[in-house]
């Protein structure tokens, strides 16, 4: 199943880093990445592939929320679909 | 692929913006539960809810989950008790209310709708023993909701039922300190398949289960047409439109994949601006972000029609089943932006009334003063009734006379359901009106003028 993780907060360094081997870590593939810096709040999104993630999709969205809290980013992943139901026809 | 704005501008939306499924609503039929003994009919009742419905919060919430988007309720309704229940030998229906409240807890469900009865042309015996039951049901339960249909455009209104709907409204309040009547609709032309509570039943038309669902968004409309300030009313419609698209397809998706994993089909979404006392979730924000100093204000009626024909219009093409009352709510004490209004007298009950000619369902939430005539309660019930008929729409009422409280004071109802100023009721007296009884027959459906 793919997924968006999106990632947003203020920039400092090794957001990637940390958030990528989160994923390596839970067994999720990362496809694509667009990253920016609009202003001073670092924004990120990832399209993934969660088919081999070890853990379940709830625990994995904990895990990255609860990380994300702790270094002060709102970090988010959902199911794919509903952007593309939302922005698609 | 998706580009990084419109996954941004999803983000805000259910971030900063309150995007949200308002409610999954599971109906289910209690048709086959009836039988003579009431311990073996409650047990029925009880037995098919729990079992249809076991899996329902559960699911909503993985999907909450899997999606990133908040589902604020979880909710069952059920065909109405009057005609489940009605070969049951026992005067007191207070019973079944119980078992509906009893199973409620049991799947986690926060309201149940369906201790109802349909009564537009008359009652049958096990009517008039629902609605005795009601202010007791009311007064005993917590999440059990209450609805009765009093008139369509195709039966008239039946004014008995209206009079003595006036007086269980009265009882209601009295024996709950007003909240029972927070958990009772009184309805002209009531919707089988309408998910959100407290008018939710599950009509005789419908499946043996099914899901329907219901989304909201008043907070990503206002932002919206912040953007477009000061241009025409037509751009504003348009605005209105692509936004009440984005947010019924979501709403689709979350139905459909509901019904998927719950092995249940999948009914209707209810394309409904509903709004929450949350600051930023308010249908008046929206008519004020048109262009009116405060909802209320001369224009408010208009400005709803516009409001409300788009939503219809954006999220029509975004589902492949809507239904429901689907439209723009406007329950006084849900809505930060009417409380302000009603609180600095800019909003009236008959302001309110005009409105509801024009968008969906009718006078809601309104608390009362506490020494209003169970005439006068009727007599704005058969108001509201009348705009229905005539009409052909939806219209109900759920209005909270409030014991020992006067206009001006202001009364707490808790969680989703608010808080409100009581506002003032014309004082001249409808009694002898109420009191002749009968029926309004059904109007003509030409020479409309």
């Amino acid at each position: 199943m793919k997924a968006i993780v999106t990632v947003i907060g203020k920039d400092t360094v090794g957001i990637i880093a940390n958030v990528c081997s989160l994923l390596a870590q839970n067994g999720v593939n990362v496809l694509d990445i667009s990253q920016t810096v609009m202003r001073e709040y670092f924004t990120m999104i990832m399209l993934v592939e969660t088919a081999g993630c070890k853990v379940d999709f709830a625990a994995l969205a904990d895990i990255l929320r609860k990380d994300g809290q702790e270094h002060g980013l709102d970090i988010r992943i959902q199911r794919e679909d509903i952007f593309e139901a939302m922005h698609r026809i | 692929m998706i580009t990084t704005s419109e996954i941004l501008e999803t983000i805000e939306m259910i971030s900063q913006q309150h995007l949200d499924i308002r409610t999954i609503t599971m109906g289910v039929s209690l048709r086959d539960c009836g039988h003579p003994d009431v311990k073996l009919c409650c047990d029925k009742i009880y037995g098919k809810i729990t079992r249809r419905a076991e899996r329902l919060v559960k699911t909503g919430e993985d999907i909450e989950r899997e999606f990133g988007i908040p589902i604020v309720n979880k909710r069952v309704s059920v065909t109405p008790i009057a005609i489940a229940c009605e070969a049951c030998e026992t005067e007191d229906y207070v019973p079944f209310a119980e078992t509906l409240d009893r199973a409620a807890k049991t799947v986690g469900v926060n309201f149940i709708g369906g201790f109802s009865a349909l009564v537009q042309k008359g009652f049958t015996q096990g009517d008039r023993k629902l609605i005795r039951a009601i202010p007791e049901a009311l007064a005993v339960t917590e999440r059990v909701c209450s609805s009765v249909n009093v008139g369509s455009t195709r039966a008239g209104i039946n004014m008995d039922a209206v009079a003595l709907m006036g007086q269980t409204v009265i009882k209601t309040a009295e024996i709950s300190q007003g909240q029972g009547c927070a958990k009772l609709v009184v309805f002209c032309n009531a919707v089988e398949d309408n998910p959100f509570m407290a008018g939710a039943f599950h009509g005789v038309g419908e499946p043996e289960c099914v899901i329907n669902v219901g989304v909201s968004g008043p907070g990503v409309v206002h932002s919206a047409l912040k953007k477009c300030a000061g241009q025409p009313l037509n751009v504003a419609a348009e605005v209105i439109k692509k936004t009440a698209f984005r947010v019924t397809r979501m709403g689709e998706l979350v139905a459909q994949e509901a019904s998927r994993r719950l092995g249940v089909p999948f009914g209707i979404v209810d394309l409904s601006l509903a709004p929450t006392p949350a600051v930023g979730d308010s249908v008046a924000d929206i008519l004020e972000e048109l262009g009116l100093e405060s909802v209320g204000a001369p224009g408010t009626t208009a400005a709803l029609a516009m409001l409300n024909d788009a939503v219809k219009k954006g999220g029509v093409m975004a589902s492949s089943n809507v239904g429901g009352l689907s439209g723009a709510f406007i329950p006084v004490s849900e809505d930060a932006g009417m409380i302000r209004a009603a609180a600095a007298g800019r909003l009236t009950i008959e302001k309110l009334e005009a409105m509801t000619c024009v968008c969906s369902v009718g006078l809601d939430m309104i608390a009362l003063p506490g020494d209003t005539t169970a005439e006068t309660v009727s007599a704005i019930i058969a108001d509201e009734a009348a705009i229905g008929m005539i009409n052909q729409k939806t219209t109900a009422v759920r209005v909270i006379p409030v014991p020992g409280k006067t206009v001006g004071d202001f009364v707490d109802f808790g969680g989703l359901l608010g808080r409100a100023p009581v506002m003032g009721v014309n004082p001249a007296s409808p009694a002898v009106f109420i009191h002749r009884g009968g029926r309004i027959p059904a109007p003509i459906n030409s020479l409309k003028n």
